[in-house]
Formats: structure tokens, sequence, C-alpha cells
């Protein structure tokens, strides 16, 4: 197994404070926005994205944390079945500008099932996609609003981010895995 | 993270991970019910048959309610209207039920030991929701939700029983269950509704209420089944309510406030006095709401694993 270091610690912080200017450039300012992370790590970054945007705009934006378990295309059958975490969004969404945050994009599959779970809780105004790493091998046709950086892989790669509140560290690393990989992957619906 | 068994059979011999997790995955599914739409998509396409083969209204309830809420497909019978009315052994029953395709069943009855025997003899997954006075593993599950809820932890935590020790599956579903997660546990009532060496499953007899609650933190009081009364176990309901039932006076000696819990359904000043029932410090109705999300949970679990 290789691992070539793509962002490292400065580079971190560096990109996710662009993808905030992006955020208010988009949406010219903070009003009516509120900021929804996939979790685990699409949390964390949400509440970075959400403080770095306080201190540009000196405006709070509302946070909430999104656990797709329940919406997935693969819940059944799966060996290692995922932790059930809870949705924890403590504000209305109907009529805010949801933007919807998550480490990477690969499949589509996480972002349609994000979908599904954000339009059982409420009815937003406009809904968008950021991601921090876009490797590509779309499987359904899903894109994102806002790339922090556009990385080609093949399918024998995988996209790793870690992130201090759970890893220690601020990183994105290309993984080389080895042949069997693939197969796994294939092998979900 | 997956529990270790295809059926939830009772909490007998369950190992505590396999408790924790459901305790865990239910927290979350209560989130799913204080939303706007309490209905998510994980056991869509999957279809559940509830066999009732003695009378239930909130078990049954909690259950359909926890299935529709999953997206399963429901079917339910009682015995009043069924085949069994007609002489269908239980065998049969459910091999009909197999041949129309059902992935689960959850079944409750008045022999002790049905829910096993349909396991060994369906492929669908095996639920038990009551069988005769030997478990009741959903209700002490979310007995022990509720009390994880308001006490933090099960570990160490000091639980009384208090009433119809010998019939009752509640009974012996929680002690296994909170056994299993460290707690400390105790039954209290006449002699004649304990039964004999009890002692073996680790847990100290009372006689008396007034003993028991200097070192308690939750007593749960079980329904004193009143069809019982004829086989002259205690003399009267007044008596009984006289010694065990739990009222404020009897209360009166606790140091700290003691959490009371009832599976219900109540009859009020028997077992228990009104004014405790909807007390302060009562939880009966939370009960209820934690019994979706437990058996939530519960079927969740066994859904998906195959």
């Amino acid at each position: 197994m290789k691992r070539t270091k793509l962002i490292d610690a400065v580079g971190f912080r560096r990109t996710v404070s662009r993808l905030a200017h992006e955020v208010l450039e988009r949406n010219k300012g903070a009003d009516n926005l509120a900021l929804v992370g996939i979790r685990t790590r699409g949390d964390f970054l949400a509440r970075r994205l959400a403080t770095m945007i306080a201190d540009i705009e000196g405006k709070n934006v509302q946070v909430g944390s999104l656990d797709i378990t329940l919406y997935r295309d693969d819940l059944r059958g799966r060996l290692d079945q995922p932790q059930l975490k809870s949705t924890e969004i403590l504000f209305d969404l109907t009529d805010k500008v949801v933007v919807l945050v998550d480490d990477v994009l690969f499949t589509g599959r996480t972002v349609r099932a994000a979908l599904n779970a954000l339009m059982d809780i409420g009815r937003p105004a406009q809904i968008q996609l950021l991601v921090l790493v876009d490797r590509g091998h779309r499987e359904l046709p899903v894109k994102a609003d806002i790339v922090g950086k556009n990385v080609p892989t093949s399918l024998k790669q995988e996209i790793q981010v870690l992130m201090t509140e759970v890893d220690g560290e601020d990183a994105v690393f290309l993984v080389e895995r080895d042949e069997d990989a693939r197969e796994t992957k294939e092998k979900q619906p | 993270m997956k529990l270790h068994g295809r059926h939830l059979l009772g909490l007998d011999g369950m190992p505590r991970e396999d408790i924790q997790l459901i305790l865990d995955t239910a927290v979350s599914f209560k989130e799913v019910l204080e939303r706007p739409i309490k209905k998510v998509p994980p056991l869509q396409g999957k279809t559940i048959a509830n066999m009732f083969f003695e009378s239930s209204t909130r078990t049954r309830l909690s259950f359909e309610l926890a299935e529709r809420r999953l997206s399963a497909d429901v079917v339910s019978f009682t015995t009043a209207g069924s085949s069994v009315a007609k002489g269908e052994t239980l065998k049969d029953t459910a091999r009909n039920i197999e041949a129309m395709k059902i992935d689960m069943v959850v079944i409750r009855h008045s022999a002790p030991g049905a829910a096993h025997f349909l396991s060994r003899v369906v492929n669908a997954n095996v639920i038990n929701a009551g069988d005769g006075s030997h478990e009741h593993p959903t209700q002490a599950l979310l007995d022990m939700f509720t009390l994880r809820e308001k006490h933090g932890s099960l570990d160490g935590l000091r639980v009384c029983i208090v009433g119809d020790i010998t019939h009752s599956r509640v009974a012996r579903s929680n002690i296994f269950g909170l056994k299993t997660m460290g707690a400390e546990v105790s039954v209290c009532g006449p002699a004649t509704l304990i039964p004999r060496e009890i002692e073996n499953l680790g847990v100290k007899v009372y006689h008396r209420l007034e003993d028991v609650v200097q070192d308690v933190d939750a007593l749960n009081v079980l329904r004193i089944q009143l069809e019982r009364q004829q086989r002259g176990l205690f003399p009267s309901l007044r008596e009984y309510h006289r010694y065990f039932g739990v009222t404020k006076e009897k209360l009166a000696r606790a140091t700290k406030p003691i959490t009371i819990m009832h599976p219900g359904p109540i009859n009020r000043d028997v077992e228990i006095s009104a004014d405790l029932a909807d007390g302060e410090h009562s939880v009966i109705l939370q009960q209820v709401t934690n019994g979706v999300a437990v058996r939530m949970a519960v079927l969740y679990l066994l859904g998906i694993s195959n």
C-alpha cells in the first residue's frame, strides 16, 4: 500500500478558507444560509467552514450534521454494517439555502442518500453541494457546486481525508490499494 | 457493528455488546421520531408479520408503528378471527406465513418457548414479543433504554422489580439484561409471587417495600395480573395494595428521588398509587415513547443483516 500526500495541514487550511469564500461569493453573503455536513468528516468540515464564515462575514450560520446510514442503497447484506449515528439538525431547513458538505465525492450515491434524507427533514429553497475532494467515477448524475480539489483517480486508488477532530491531523492522501480492493467496490450494488 | 444472532428470542445469554448496540442504535431512532416526517427507508420491501396469539394493545401498536416507520410492509393478526381459532397448529400457521414470503415475524404467545420453536421452523427473523411467563426482551430493552436515558449509565444502577415476579416475563428479561449491563437488581413482592431460588440469578430478594427504598435508584412496578387472583396467591387486592402497593408513604424513607417505571397497563391504586404514576419521577410515558425507538432499532439491526 503506497500513500502520497496531496494536501498537508497548511494547504488544508488554505483550501477550507477558499471554500468558505466561495460559499459567500456564490450566495452573496451568509444570509439565509445553512451548512449541513455528512457524518463523519463532512460534519467537521461544515463546522470549520462555519467558523471561517463567521470570521470573514461576522455572521453565524447554522450548522447541522446528517447521518445517511438509513438511506444507503447498500445497507442490506453488508458484512460490516456501519454504526448508525444521529442526525442533528436543530433548525428548520424550510426555505433555507442549504450547503451540503462532504469530504470526498466519488460515486454520488452518498449524495443521493443525503438529498433524500434532507427532503424528509424539510424543504430547503435550494441545496448546493460542496466537497473537499472530487475523485471522479460517478455512478449517478451528481455534480458538486464547490470543489476543494479535483483529483483524477483510478478505481484501485482511494482518497483518505484526515481531520484533526478524529484523526489527529489535517491531510489528504492518495492511497494505492492492492488488487482486491477493486473487487470490493464492484460488489456493491 | 452487527448483532450476533438472527433472532431476538430473549435477553438470557445475549452478549453485552449486542445490548449496547441496540440501545445506541435506538438513540438515533428516537431522533427520527422527533422529526416532522417520522419515516425512514431502511426496511423498504421487507414484509413483517405480527402474530399475536395473546391479547396486547401497546406492544402490538408499538411494533406496528416501528415497522411502518422503517418503511416495511406490515401484516398483523390476532387469534380472534384467525385460523388458530379453527385449530391450526403453530407450526402450520408458521409454514403458511413462510409460504407467503414473509421476512420477519413478531410473535406473542402464551406458551413459553413459542418464539424459540418458531425460529427453528421458519427462515424469517423471529422477534419474541412475549412468550408466556418466559421472556419479553423488547420490553426489558426499552426499560433499560429509559433508565440509561434518565441515569446516564446502567453500570452500578440499583433497580428493584416489584410485584408478581413468578409470572412475569418482563421481570425475567429485565433481570437478565440488567445483570449483563452491570446493574444491581433486586426483587420485592409477597413470598407466594417470588420464585424459589431466584437468588441464583444474582438478585436480592425483599419482602418489604420499606426495606428497599433506601438503597435503590429505580422501581420497576409490575402489573398485578388480576386474572391470577383467583388462585389465592394473595388474599385480596386491598391487602396487596397495603403491603406492596407503591405509595408516597412507603417511599418516605428514601434518601433521594426514585425513578418509577411500569410496563403497563396500570391498575391505579393497586400496584401503584395514581399520584406516583403521574408524578414527576415517573417515566411511564417515556417508556412508551422509547418503546417505538427501541423496537425500530431491533427490527433495523435484524432486518438489514440478511
